[in-house]
């Protein structure tokens, strides 16, 4: 009888087990790494409507947070600003500008400029900006250095793990509700300073984020 | 086997030079990956509705509607807001009010210092932080700010200065729509404050502080 299988065929088992090996590991490398929030979600900034810049309003104006997103002290949503909000400045700096035509348009017929939304939770999760706020959690932690984007894009990935990251530990964040919207300011004595003042915070407001499903499942 | 490795190093290769790296920035639409129930059937504040015809899940108010508890958080003074002195700074006959609406508290320290916050985020740009019309928007032309120092400004009734915050006056717009009638009330304690200070003498100083000044 001829041989059926060559001397190498030995091998082949092993080679085969090796294989599956680091197909599997290639597999889910590459899952973790492209169907996860950091890579689908981090980086979107779509055109907008309007060229609006952060960095010159927000950065160079230094007009507060507030003074455009109002709800985002008073409850869930942190409201896009209307028409009218540009109007208060723009009926007299820019007042023929060519970038500003359709937020002098909706002005005038009411109708809202049609800004394309970047960050986005999805339906089944509970969120509310303002109970964050109350407590002393800056916007910078949740959307990066706005004052600083001509083009807002979405800096943190916003996903399940990143709220557990600081749910789990709020002093490394809580800071003093004044200072929210100040997206530069970083604890004077560092790391060592944030979690010490941090910790009182937490003790005094007795500040219990949600870590069970039901706190933002809801 | 070697050919295998070598194929699949190079879908690798391909694959992410196809994807690229995180957080590399794009215009495309998120994508994804399990869409369950991301979009349920009901609409979030500020979103696109396709039922209506101008595309608004939020209505705007048919004319003549008074909302309810959306501009104070007292309800008896705000069912239907006929609480004239609080909605409309204007006393029982109709004149500009010169005090406080007995409905707004006045504490001097919680007042003043929610004027303050209120003050410096909505109206400091324009107004500047101590009320002198010279804000940020002055460098970019916005030169017809005025200062709340001079005799007419100060001689304003409160109701007055409450009236140009709920329905903007000349070039400046309404804040109605951002600060709910008690913090309208607190910033004109507040713009108060400003005068005040702006007006005062050696005289006002307490006692206790004049030595941090340098004055007897
Ligand atoms: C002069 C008004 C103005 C000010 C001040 C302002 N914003 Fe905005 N913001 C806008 C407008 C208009 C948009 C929508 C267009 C865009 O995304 O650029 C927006 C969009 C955003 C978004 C993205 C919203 C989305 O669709 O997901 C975030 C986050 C944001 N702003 C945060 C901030 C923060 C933080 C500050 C304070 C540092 C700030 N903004 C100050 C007007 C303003
Ligand atoms: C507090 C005043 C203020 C508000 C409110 C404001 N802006 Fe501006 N805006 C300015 C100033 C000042 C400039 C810069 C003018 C300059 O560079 O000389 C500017 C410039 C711009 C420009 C560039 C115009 C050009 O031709 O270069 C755009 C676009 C713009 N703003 C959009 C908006 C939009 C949209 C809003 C409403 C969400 C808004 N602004 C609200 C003060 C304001
Ligand atoms: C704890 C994290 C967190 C903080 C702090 C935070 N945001 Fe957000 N923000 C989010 C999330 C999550 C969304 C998406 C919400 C959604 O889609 O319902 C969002 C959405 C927004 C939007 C889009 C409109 C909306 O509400 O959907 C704006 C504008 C915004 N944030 C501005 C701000 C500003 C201004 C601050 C600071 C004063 C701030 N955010 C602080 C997490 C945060
Ligand atoms: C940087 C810190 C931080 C991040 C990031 C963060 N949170 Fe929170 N969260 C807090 C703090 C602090 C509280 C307040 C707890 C309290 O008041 O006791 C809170 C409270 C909450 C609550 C309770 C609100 C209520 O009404 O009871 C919910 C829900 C919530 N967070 C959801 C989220 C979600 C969803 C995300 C992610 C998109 C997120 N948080 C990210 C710090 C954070
Ligand atoms: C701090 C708030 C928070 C808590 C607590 C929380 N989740 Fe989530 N969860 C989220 C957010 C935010 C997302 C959406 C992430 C995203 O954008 O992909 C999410 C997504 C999910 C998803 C869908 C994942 C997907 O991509 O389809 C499941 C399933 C889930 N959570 C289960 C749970 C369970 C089970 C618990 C309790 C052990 C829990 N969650 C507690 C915030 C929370
Ligand atoms: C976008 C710039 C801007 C902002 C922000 C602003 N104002 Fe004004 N304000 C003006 C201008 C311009 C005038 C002059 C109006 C005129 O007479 O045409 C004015 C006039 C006034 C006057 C005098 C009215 C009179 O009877 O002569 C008062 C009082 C006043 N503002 C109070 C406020 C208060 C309080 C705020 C904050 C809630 C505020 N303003 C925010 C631009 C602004």
């Amino acid at each position: 009888m001829s041989k059926l299988f060559p001397k190498s065929a030995n091998k082949l088992p092993l080679q085969i087990i090796i294989l599956v090996f680091v197909l599997g590991g290639i597999a889910t490398a590459a899952t973790t790494y492209y169907a996860t929030n950091k890579y689908t979600n981090v980086g979107y900034a779509p055109v907008q409507p309007v060229p609006f810049s952060h960095a010159l309003h927000a950065g160079q104006l230094g007009i507060d947070c507030r003074y455009c997103h109002v709800g985002v002290d008073k409850g869930p949503t942190s409201t896009v600003p209307t028409s009218q909000t540009c109007m208060n400045c723009h009926n007299q700096v820019k007042t023929d500008s060519p970038l500003l035509q359709v937020v002098r348009d909706s002005y005038a017929s009411g109708d809202p400029v049609p800004w394309v939304k970047i960050h986005q939770a999805p339906d089944y999760v509970y969120f509310n900006h303002s109970v964050h706020i109350a407590r002393g959690v800056s916007c910078v932690e949740c959307h990066g250095r706005i004052d600083e984007m001509d083009v807002v894009h979405q800096a943190k990935p916003l996903s399940m793990g990143f709220c557990l990251d600081c749910h789990r530990a709020p002093e490394n964040f809580v800071r003093d509700p004044k200072l929210v919207t100040k997206l530069d300011w970083k604890h004077p004595e560092g790391v060592e300073g944030q979690v010490r003042d941090g910790k009182k915070f937490v003790h005094d407001w007795n500040i219990k984020p949600p870590q069970s499903c039901s706190g933002c499942h809801r | 086997m070697r050919y295998v490795y070598l194929t699949l190093f190079l879908i690798v290769v391909l694959g992410v030079s196809i994807f690229g790296f995180r957080g590399s920035l794009s215009t495309r639409s998120p994508l994804e990956v399990f869409p369950d129930m991301d979009h349920q059937a009901k609409y979030k504040p500020q979103a696109e509705s396709a039922f209506f015809a101008d595309g608004r899940a939020d209505r705007p108010l048919p004319a003549g509607v008074v909302a309810y508890g959306r501009d104070t958080d007292m309800p008896a003074a705000g069912f239907l807001k006929a609480d004239a002195t609080l909605f409309e700074g204007k006393d029982s006959k109709g004149a500009w009010l010169t005090g406080f609406p007995s409905a707004v508290t006045v504490d001097p320290a919680k007042l003043l210092e929610r004027g303050q916050d209120r003050f410096t985020i909505y109206c400091a740009p324009c107004h500047g932080a101590l009320g002198d019309g010279n804000g940020i928007t002055k460098q970019y032309g916005m030169g017809a700010t005025p200062t709340f120092h001079d005799d007419a400004k100060r001689k304003l009734a409160n109701g007055e200065i409450f009236n140009v915050i709920t329905h903007g006056k000349g070039n400046m717009l309404s804040y109605a729509d951002k600060l709910p009638a008690e913090d309208r009330w607190a910033v004109v304690a507040y713009v108060r404050a400003l005068q005040r200070a702006a007006h005062a003498n050696a005289a006002d100083v307490p006692p206790g502080h004049k030595s941090e000044l340098g004055i007897k």
